[in-house]
């Protein structure tokens, strides 16, 4: 399996004008290559993601805005691109606002806070693959690597909460950081299932399973819940409605990002998005097949040719990721148009004495399940 | 390979530099009126009262703490995880032996539910 730094290194060192010896410059070079593309998909992601956040709540709730705005007189159909220039609108009112830093914050961690969030939602992409081979690093270590990265989120949270010197924010990043916490459990409980019937921890190991069995979320019944604990659980680290907690609107203003205003909120605003994407994008690469075709499994069962493989193949595989990850994105944002939000302790309440022990109990049983089945 | 890490240090970078130019652009294009009024905390619009960093409700601690102790089981099974397969098909002892390391983490589990840290309210 190569990755895309592979093969860039591969690419680089073969050139005829590349000096010899030059393997540092090579790999420097590289990796300034390879952090491009993750930047270009997070940047085109976000604009996309808060496009269709915007449309899905103006049909769920019936808001005007994002069925009018047009972009240099086009206003298209009402229906689907009415509203088309409303992120454009967004990210030149952003772009328009003050930067403002509170008096009596703490200046340094107030600034760093945003970045840590940021940069830790690009840096978990690295090791997240969108089709076959389509990843910029494969870790052997990949899943293990996710949770790792995803998790230094909290510290910015955390900071960014504390330095603003608010109360309101003071306690949205308690909240946060309890929340964030203690959803993290299941999620690596219920990815550890996986692991433990596929004995990898990489992501092209666990989707080449998938192919050769089935998917996991058809895999066994407990498959199929570990699937649900860590797509909620998921949803939750992102702190999204109904685990919107940290942010509740109509208690605690803003939560940790009361005091950011401009840029330095959409910076938050952005990591949202990206995190929101790493959840869907690792909810169908380890529990929904991957970039593997739903169609693919029916067609092979007939035993026709190779050209019968319908619709598969290594772009195929990007689109029918997208296709999954986009579905698991509108679930979120059906969920949080849907929904109220919980109280803390019933949230607690959830991730404590409802999702641990089942997950636990799933750790049990999946190994039952592989000793007399597997 | 430990060039696959690289790129993480790079992308941090990347994403820290975009983050800075939009700020800049913001410093550029945005107004720039400070007043007193505006750089004050905000609290619902009211003078702030107290201070901020006052003592918190123990709660989080013990959870953070809770979440240590369990976060740390987690990563303790999966290297476990990762040779199931392999070792299980052998004999299930490996199988036998986490029941066990699951068992003692419950009995951890139940005290810290009948000790009330999940109360929350």
């Amino acid at each position: 399996m190569t990755s895309f730094t592979d093969s860039l290194i591969e690419l680089l060192g073969g050139l005829a004008w590349v000096p010899e010896n030059a393997a540092g410059i090579i790999f420097v070079t590289v990796s300034v290559l390879v952090a491009l593309p993750v930047f270009l998909f997070m940047t085109l992601n976000a604009m996309v993601a808060v496009y269709m956040e915007r449309k899905v709540s103006a049909f769920m709730q019936d808001r005007l805005g994002p069925m009018e705005v047009g972009i240099f007189g086009f206003k298209g159909g009402k229906r689907f691109w009415g509203g088309i220039g409303q992120t454009v609108a967004d990210a030149v009112k952003l772009l328009g606002k003050e930067d403002t830093i509170p008096g009596e914050a703490d200046r340094a961690l107030f600034i760093i806070g945003p970045f840590i969030l940021f940069g830790a939602a690009f840096a978990t992409f690295i090791g997240i693959p969108i089709g076959y081979g389509l990843v910029i690093s494969d870790f052997n270590i990949g899943i293990f690597f996710v949770i790792a990265i995803s998790s230094i989120g909290v510290i910015g949270v955390i900071l960014a909460g504390w330095a603003s010197n608010n109360k309101w924010s003071l306690y949205g990043a308690m909240r946060s950081a309890a929340q964030m916490i203690s959803y993290e459990l299941p999620v690596g409980m219920s990815l550890l299932l996986v692991v433990m019937v596929v004995g990898s921890l990489q992501f092209h190991d666990i989707v080449m399973w998938q192919e050769q069995h089935r998917w996991f979320l058809f895999h066994s019944p407990f498959t199929a819940l570990a699937f649900l604990i860590f797509f909620a659980s998921g949803v939750a680290e992102v702190n999204r409605t109904p685990f919107d907690i940290p942010e509740a609107e109509s208690e605690l203003v803003a939560g940790y990002m009361t005091e950011y205003s401009g840029f330095r909120w959409s910076i938050f605003f952005l990591s949202e998005y990206a995190n929101m994407a790493i959840i869907a994008l690792m909810s169908a690469i380890i529990f929904l097949g991957g970039w593997l075709s739903p169609l693919g499994g029916l067609f092979r069962t007939f035993n026709l040719e190779q050209s019968w493989y319908f619709l598969e193949g290594p772009w195929w595989g990007v689109f029918w990721i997208s296709i999954k990850a986009i579905a698991l994105i509108f679930v979120m944002m059906w969920v949080r148009w849907t929904w109220p939000r919980l109280r803390p302790d019933q949230l607690m309440y959830v991730a404590w004495k409802v999702f641990i022990p089942f997950a636990l109990a799933n750790i049990f049983f999946v190994g039952i399940w592989e000793l007399l089945l597997g | 390979m430990l060039i696959d890490y690289l790129p993480i240090l790079f992308v941090f970078v990347l994403a820290a530099g975009f983050a800075l130019a939009a700020l800049g652009a913001t410093h550029v294009i945005g107004p720039k009126v400070k007043s007193q009024v505006k750089l004050s905390v905000y609290e619902s619009g009211v003078d702030p009262v107290a201070a901020t960093h006052t003592r918190l409700n123990v709660r989080y601690f013990i959870v953070g703490l809770v979440f240590i102790i369990f976060d740390i089981e987690v990563i303790f099974l999966f290297p476990w995880a990762l040779i199931f397969r392999d070792f299980v098909a052998r004999s299930p002892f490996i199988f036998y032996e986490m029941v066990f390391f699951l068992a003692v983490l419950l009995v951890g589990y139940v005290y810290v539910w009948r000790k009330g840290v999940f109360e929350w309210e």
